[in-house]
């Protein structure tokens, strides 16, 4: 490669790697997406409803590629959360088809364009469809089959689909494996919870959720689009479903797209929307009176897992949220209790969020995920090894660091110890008896969680409210070590009443030394208590289990029992109650030790490792490249070589402009050789290529022997001042000097740091800073930075710019001295009379290359040519002629051209007079052509007054 | 003046005392900057800020016009400042940390390369000769000292007086544990060594563009241009994952290090990118400069 075709290469290169990124940019857009499966969507019947009218599931079945009759591959079915369609599990069906499972989604009843009506997973109903999609499932020959009939297959659902899950595998023994996620237990234990041990019948109306339970199915778009005229845009309820099974944790509301298609099907009830009618009128008889009945409670327990799990044989993984008022923590624990009762493998795994929490940080999301696959890995396809038992959590740990929300840490203890937790903390709460009064109208209501609350923030802060006069507290003394809560925390309390009867809630705040209180996830524990006496301190104990929760309480932080008479998402009912409450006893915090989990994100770790190690690889080899090159140019080089010798040097810049082209120079120990051209002759070019500062495009560079790289060591042998001083205007002359010679690295004695500054000429300036100097004391600075450690060859590029004619004068004189004592100055100037006047030698140049050189007298100086004005030029002819010491005699215009040998110039005037001739001017002629001395500037005056 | 010539002592003909391993040492380069007006001007404004923002949160009273959720995160540090020297010097760091920090660094790594070559005097530095190589690592190893000294600077100041003002108190932060003070030091200090290691891919960008240029305000301009245009992508949720190859994405991730047990992951990914950022870009800046015709 020849170093002149670099730069047009360079542009081509960049040109092309332009192009290649663009293509790339636009292919990565083009590209199709390749889904990795195909799906097959078919619209199936199933049982018809009640009253005859016959229902359609809307169905997608996801075929991994690959699978086939002769390579069936093991199937999932995926169910949705309540609200949800068979679009809301694309992403998650589409990542277990990628995991080679063909998954099957619907639509389940009541929702969505599926026909029928919401029966809250009934086994008639939507446990019943299920399982004919099971029956489908075995006949696809694509699918892994047990038996004929039974294909090999897992459930996956969360909330709706959690629960439907849990049912499905207790009816139905084909099932192979369950992942139930935010599922509840006992909906009746939902809806109508009660902590002190009472029945469901006895529970407080968990009136919000229930709301918006039923509210989004009765009240959705669908129901109101027919006689309103139907604003699709209208916004529906809030978000109900937080699986995190679906992809986005806002979810449509069902659109009862059923009903546009068949208008005959809607209930008559209009208020009961899509809601089957049983439900709907338990829903109203219960919302209206705030209590349960048992009709209720029986028909919910129906829907519920409580009742069945003995009957699950299939391995279950159970995911609850921490952030779940709606079916917390204590369902999870029910069910697997429930199921492992038989010996069924079961593993819990709790998370940060839930129904209120959402689906909580992506770091949560990746390890369902992986909790997720593993499980299913197991037991669906027998492809992955056992999974452990061990319990995993997490809890909040601190603000999230990239965006909003929460950060959390997962731990893991080697069995699930349910609510009551590993070891149990007994924390004393102190505080009097107090009196609580239920307000009249059940409002103000205290505020604990709220219910379609999006997002974390619910359980974040802030929130939480407690209405004066309305609740009871007692505090414990600050921890004397930090605990970590995991699980359910229990308490006794007394209470009495002259009713008989208190609804109240129970909470456990962590409150900081500051007395900022933390209700953990805003999970309240209802308890409705009967049969109380009048006077406190004939009523008996009460245990009331707390919600369970993962919290570190810190050290020094204290435990607030409050026991309040309302809160905004329960029915409280609307009579006026002063009821009197004592604590009994120690709050009992269970904990559980746990080892934090390693996230993916560990992953990191390696390769920020790799990365250190990379670069540690990479200073070195560096380092090490620059010493052994360092050593190749470590040449020894003949004793008498010149101090500067530059062969056909060469500088092309971009664009193929030569600015020096083929230029020899030899500088020889004790010469001044002066650089002379005009400007843009590529004087100073040549100067950079000598101090290594700009790379040759051809030709080299010898510095008493050794050649020239950027930076060679025997640069400091040089001394240069190149295109004007380079001076630190902060500092002044002497502290310039002092600055530059530390950066060489060498002695100070060496400096000469005396005779610089006497060569500077500044006198007291030279401590003045150099930003007051003027360009002439700037020019002598930079001389004498030059000159600092008097070195054997000094470059210095237009020295005498700006100096007045005594200075210029100093100058010449002291560069004389200089190279006489066996040292050598290289200069350059555009001014003939300071070459003339200084050097020794001279180097013509023009346009980059060298039109002349030589000893000065040879080049400049005058020579042997007389030019000569006379009064009769033929007279003078012929007297010159006949001259000795005369060459020829030339007519030049108006006058004679004399080449004369040796003849000084009185001489032949003397001759001319004596022969008569008059002579009216006199001039020696100088070597090079007028023309060119006119180029270069022939300026006699110096060059001091520029 | 007419002193001999002396004999060659070494093969590569330099000169007697000369060493390339001593030329431009960090401490020579230390003098050269340290007299500069923008060295002190920076130590000024970190010395002064602190005392500023004391005296604001004094004679301010209560200013929070709109203590909103929006506020979050920052309205809790703003709560907190005044509860204790290391909160004190834990927000001066955090309010420094998205922008002033990034601006001195910017101009602490942007300047001395070409603030040498717009000056002239780089030229001298290399014909003395200091090696290329050598005269990067001196400026790199300084400007990274500068901007050491000048986050050491802030946050000392902001302890000292937040100390003096509020005392000695345990470090406090709304969801994470409080930290006793010598766990709440050492939380602080490596929350400085995460915010230098993540400020490398700026230093990087700026030390590139200074040894490209000879105008040191481009330098300085360009890179807290392109932290500017990186941090507004970062703010385009619709970008997904492609985020996170952005230098400013993890620009909080410090805030994880003050949670217990502490929060690694964020700081990792982000000291991940900066040194890779960093280290392209470095060698580029080095690459460069070594095959760079000189011609300021």
């Amino acid at each position: 490669m020849s170093p002149s075709a670099r730069p047009p290469r360079r542009r081509w290169l960049a040109a092309a790697g332009a192009a290649v990124g663009l293509a790339a940019a636009a292919a990565w857009a083009a590209w199709p997406d390749r889904p990795g499966h195909t799906t097959v969507a078919e619209v199936v019947p199933v049982g018809p409803e009640d009253d005859g009218t016959p229902v359609h599931l809307e169905t997608t079945l996801y075929l991994p590629d690959g699978a086939s009759a002769a390579d069936p591959v093991p199937a999932v079915l995926l169910a949705h959360g309540y609200g949800g369609t068979r679009d809301t599990v694309a992403a998650a069906a589409a990542e277990l088809a990628r995991r080679g499972y063909a998954v099957l989604t619907w639509t389940a009843r009541g929702f969505g364009a599926s026909g029928g009506r919401i029966h809250l997973n009934h086994p008639d109903y939507e446990v019943r469809d299920a399982r004919l999609l099971l029956d489908r499932l075995a006949v696809r020959p694509e699918i892994r089959t047990d038996r004929p009939g039974d294909p090999h297959v897992g459930v996956v659902g969360g909330s709706y689909g959690g629960a439907l899950a849990l049912l499905l595998a207790a009816y139905d023994h084909r099932v192979d494996a369950v992942v139930s996620m935010t599922a509840w237990h006992d909906l009746a234990d939902a809806f109508l919870p009660e902590s002190s041990g009472g029945a469901a019948v006895d529970g407080v109306f968990q009136r919000a959720w229930a709301a918006l339970f039923f509210g989004a199915a009765t009240a959705g778009p669908g129901a109101l689009a027919g006689p309103a005229g139907g604003d699709a845009a209208a916004p529906g309820p809030a978000p109900l479903d937080r699986s995190p099974v679906e992809e986005s944790p806002v979810e449509r509301v069902p659109a009862d797209r059923s009903a546009e298609r068949a208008p005959a099907e809607r209930t008559p009830a209009a208020a009961c929307g899509r809601f089957a009618a049983d439900l709907c009128e338990a829903y109203r008889r219960v919302a209206e009176t705030g209590r349960g009945d048992p009709a209720t409670v029986a028909r919910l327990r129906e829907s519920s897992p409580a009742g069945v799990l003995d009957r699950v044989r299939a391995p279950t993984l159970l995911i609850q949220g921490t952030a779940d008022s709606l079916f917390p923590l204590s369902h999870a624990d029910a069910n697997a209790a429930g199921i492992a009762a038989t010996g069924t493998p079961v593993r819990v795994a709790w998370f940060t969020g839930g129904h209120d929490g959402g689906p909580g940080p992506a770091s949560e999301r990746e390890r369902l995920r992986r909790l997720t696959a593993g499980w299913l890995d197991h037991y669906v396809a027998g492809t992955a090894g056992r999974p452990s038992q061990e319990f995993t959590w997490s809890r909040i740990s601190g603000f999230s660091t990239a965006g909003r929300g929460v950060t959390t840490t997962g731990y893991a203890a080697e069995a699930y110890p349910g609510l009551g937790g590993e070891r149990r903390l007994a924390v004393e709460v102190a505080g009097a008896p107090q009196v609580v009064v239920h307000p009249p109208g059940g409002q103000p209501a205290a505020l604990s969680s709220l219910p379609s609350a999006t997002g974390l923030a619910s359980f974040v802060n802030g929130v939480v409210t407690d209405v004066p006069g309305q609740h009871a507290r007692f505090e414990s003394a600050p921890l004397a070590a930090p605990v970590e809560v995991v699980g359910a925390p229990t308490v006794r309390l007394r209470v009495a009443s002259p009713t008989g009867e208190a609804v109240l809630f129970v909470k456990l705040y962590d409150v900081d030394p500051d007395g900022v209180a933390t209700l953990p996830a805003g999970l309240v524990a209802p308890v409705r208590l009967s049969g109380l006496p009048a006077d406190l301190s004939r009523a008996a104990p009460v245990t009331v289990r707390l919600p369970a929760v993962t919290r570190r309480i810190e050290a020094g932080h204290t435990v607030r029992l409050v026991v309040a008479t309302s809160d905004q998402a329960y029915a409280t009912g609307t009579a006026l109650a002063v009821h009197r409450v004592a604590a009994d006893g120690p709050v009992v915090l269970p904990a559980v030790a746990g080892t934090p989990l390693a996230g993916p994100e560990v992953v990191w770790r390696r390769v920020l490792a790799g990365v250190v190690a990379v670069i540690a690889v990479g200073v070195a080899g560096a380092v090490g490249v620059a010493r052994l090159r360092r050593g190749h140019a470590d040449r020894p080089a003949p004793a008498d070589a010149p101090p500067l010798v530059v062969r056909g040097l060469r500088k092309e810049y971009p664009g193929g402009l030569a600015a020096v082209d083929g230029v020899d120079v030899t500088v020889e120990a004790g010469q001044v050789v002066g650089l002379l051209g005009p400007n843009g002759a590529g004087k100073t070019t040549i100067l950079r290529m000598v101090l290594g500062l700009v790379r040759p495009s051809g030709g080299e560079v010898r510095l008493f022997g050794h050649r020239v790289s950027p930076g060679a060591p025997v640069l400091s042998r040089v001394g240069a001042l190149v295109e004007g001083p380079g001076l630190l205007p902060h500092l002044s002359g002497r502290e310039n000097l002092i600055a530059y010679w530390r950066a060489t690295g060498r002695p100070a004695r060496d400096a000469r740091m005396t005779e610089a500054v006497r060569i500077a000429g500044l006198g007291d300036a030279i401590d003045r800073k150099v930003r007051t100097y003027s360009h002439g004391m700037r020019q002598r600075l930079a001389v004498a930075q030059a000159m600092l450690g008097l070195p054997d060859l000094l470059l210095l590029d237009e020295p005498t710019d700006g100096l007045d004619p005594p200075q210029i004068a100093q100058m010449r004189r002291m560069l004389a001295r200089y190279a006489a004592g066996g040292r050598a100055v290289l200069l350059s100037s555009h001014l003939l009379a300071e070459v003339e006047q200084t050097c020794t030698h001279v180097v013509v140049m023009d346009k980059g290359r060298v039109v002349a050189a030589g000893p000065v007298g040879e080049v400049v100086g005058e020579s042997g040519t007389v030019s000569l004005a006379v009064s009769d030029p033929d007279a003078a002819t012929r007297v010159l002629a006949g001259l000795a010491g005369v060459r020829g005699v030339v007519a030049d215009g108006g006058g004679l051209v004399v080449d004369v040998d040796g003849l000084p110039r009185a001489d032949l005037v003397a001759a001319l007079v004596r022969a008569g001739v008059g002579v009216e001017r006199v001039a020696a002629r100088r070597r090079l052509e007028d023309a060119f001395l006119t180029l270069v500037g022939e300026d006699t005056t110096g060059s001091g007054d520029r | 003046m007419s002193g001999r010539v002396r004999p060659r002592p070494r093969r590569d003909g330099r000169a007697p005392g000369y060493r390339p391993a001593r030329t431009l040492t960090v401490a020579a380069e230390w003098r050269r900057q340290a007299g500069r007006r923008r060295t002190r001007l920076i130590l000024t404004v970190l010395v002064a800020l602190p005392l500023v923002m004391l005296a604001a949160f004094q004679l301010g009273g209560d200013g929070d016009e709109e203590p909103g959720p929006s506020g979050g995160r920052f309205s809790s540090m703003v709560d907190l400042a005044t509860t204790g020297g290391l909160n004190f010097a834990l927000f001066t760091v955090f309010v420094s940390s998205g922008f002033l920090l990034v601006v001195v660094v910017a101009v602490v790594f942007g300047d001395p390369v070409a603030s040498e070559a717009g000056g002239g005097s780089l030229r001298y530095l290399l014909a003395a000769p200091v090696p290329r190589g050598r005269l990067l690592a001196t400026k790199a190893v300084v400007a990274g000292l500068t901007s050491v000294l000048a986050m050491l600077t802030l946050t000392g100041t902001a302890l000292l007086a937040g100390t003096l003002r509020y005392g000695w108190h345990p470090l406090r932060s709304t969801v994470a544990a409080e930290l006793s003070p010598g766990e709440g030091l050492v939380r602080l200090l490596l929350v400085l060594c995460y915010l230098a290691v993540s400020l490398l891919a700026v230093a990087a960008v700026a030390f590139l563009l200074s040894v490209s240029t000879e105008a040191p305000l481009g330098a300085v301009g360009g890179a807290v241009l392109l932290f500017i245009v990186s941090s507004i992508l970062d703010e385009i949720t619709a970008l997904g994952s492609v985020r996170t190859f952005l230098p400013t994405h993890f620009s909080d991730a410090w805030l994880g290090l003050l949670s217990t047990p502490l929060d690694l992951d964020g700081a990792v990914r982000g000291a991940t990118s900066a040194l890779g950022y960093g280290a392209a870009l470095f060698a580029l800046a080095w690459w460069r400069f070594l095959r760079r015709d000189v011609t300021s």
